[in-house]
């Protein structure tokens, strides 16, 4: 017993390292699974507000960008307004029988990252403004990422340019699906897997997204094809340069899919 | 008394100045400088060791926070914080060091530079190694390390310079 004893006052430190060691290294493995309930997070309140604060100065520079992209998006909106009021029989309808599927709630980023290989953004609302994780978060540009931890006034978002992130999307021009996935190098360029080889892509395609999850809508645009490696008449490699930069995100939409509930349940009972 | 507000005002100066600045750089799309490791480098030696592992621990935890990135940092700053000690023992020679009138800012400058280097190093590749977390990736984890090593580097140099002039 004393033995033991004096081993352990000897190697206390050692030990203790060993312990606090055990536990910062089950919260990395934690944080590179895609699972939701992670406890270290900046949705907190502390970090949220932080970064709040910081955002809070930092945004007068961006003003002018964000203005024109506004702008540029009420255009247009405008635009496509006006060609639908041709056809205004629609608009005639009893709007109470209208259900739309989904719903937008406006929103900021107020952390950025694109250098690591597991990017979060911090979002400034949270389960007050009825945010729930697994929403999309587009702006006027394309898509940006999805929420992942919610807290009361602040979300974590899993940005498209993490390793964990897998969106299913489809060429613009042919219908095709593929699954979109970031390789950790370049913040503006992600890549395609999956593309069937009848695709038969070219460089300039457009990519959208495939509608085929739950979390995002069909055609929300995301970029261009800029190129591609094909091998024993398969796509290796296909290069996607983002609509986005996503160095400078400020406002943000976040998407509520109300059929999604409705959605999962059928997709259970198949399975 | 003295002692542990200046402590704990570096803890929260360094880590504000972190999360705050230092990881909105970006510097060259390469990566950010890691000065809050500071702290782990000019906290005061003691014979007593269970209080500096847990603030170092504390410190990289929180910075982890900020950046949503689970326990990378704190993982690699107790890991240098467990090292400090064997290494300044190797740098110097010694098998026993003097805890009431040691200082790091006393050694001889080239001294003092390769122990920084060797915790930043350390610190620096035990990061990126859980960042990236796999061997294909052993060349990008070598670079980057390599890169922010050298900013957080300078960036420390010029910080001891600053806190030791206003003496």
């Amino acid at each position: 017993m004393q033995r033991i004893i004096g081993f352990l006052l000897k190697y206390k430190y050692f030990l203790f390292f060993i312990f606090l060691q055990v536990i910062a290294f089950s919260l990395t493995v934690k944080s590179h699974s895609f699972h939701r309930s992670k406890f270290v997070n900046s949705a907190n309140a502390i970090s949220g507000g932080i970064y709040n604060r910081v955002n809070s100065i930092e945004e007068y520079v961006y003003l002018k960008t964000y203005n024109e992209q506004l702008l540029e998006e009420n255009t247009r909106l405008k635009n496509e307004l006006a060609l639908r009021l041709k056809d205004s029989a629609i608009w005639r309808q009893d709007s109470t029988k209208y259900e739309r599927q989904f719903s937008f709630t406006s929103g900021k980023i107020i952390h950025n990252q694109y250098l690591r290989k597991f990017n979060y953004l911090t979002l400034d609302k949270g389960s007050d403004d009825h945010i729930e994780p697994d929403q999309a978060v587009i702006n006027s540009l394309g898509i940006i990422g999805i929420t992942n931890t919610v807290n009361s006034n602040y979300a974590t978002v899993l940005s498209i340019l993490n390793g964990n992130a897998k969106i299913n999307v489809k060429l613009k021009k042919s219908e095709h699906f593929g699954t979109m996935q970031w390789n950790g190098d370049d913040y503006n360029t992600v890549q395609v897997i999956d593309l069937p080889i009848q695709a038969n892509i070219q460089v300039g395609d457009s990519v959208i997204t495939g509608g085929k999850s739950t979390i995002f809508p069909d055609g929300i645009p995301i970029g261009v094809i800029t190129d591609f490696v094909k091998t024993n008449n398969e796509y290796t490699t296909i290069n996607v340069k983002l609509h986005n930069d996503m160095s400078a995100i400020g406002p943000v939409f976040i998407i509520k899919n109300a059929d999604k509930d409705k959605i999962l349940q059928i997709e259970e009972t198949i399975h | 008394m003295g002692d542990i507000v200046k402590n704990i005002g570096l803890f929260l100066g360094l880590l504000l100045l972190q999360v705050m600045i230092l990881n909105k750089i970006n510097f060259l799309g390469y990566g950010n400088p890691m000065l809050y490791i500071l702290f782990i480098l000019v906290f005061p030696m003691k014979k007593d060791r269970s209080l500096f592992l847990i603030l170092s621990f504390i410190l990289g935890l929180c910075v982890d926070f900020f950046l949503d990135s689970g326990g990378i940092n704190a993982s690699a700053s107790l890991l240098i914080a467990y090292i400090r000690l064997p290494v300044l023992k190797g740098l110097l020679n010694k098998t026993e060091i003097d805890f009431a009138v040691f200082k790091i800012t006393n050694l001889p400058f080239l001294k003092l530079l390769s122990f920084i280097a060797i915790m930043v190093f350390v610190h620096h590749l035990a990061f990126f190694s859980l960042e990236y977390f796999s061997f294909k990736a052993i060349l990008t984890i070598l670079s980057r390390t390599i890169l922010t090593s050298i900013f957080t580097l300078i960036l420390i140099i010029f910080s001891l310079l600053l806190m030791t002039k206003q003496k």
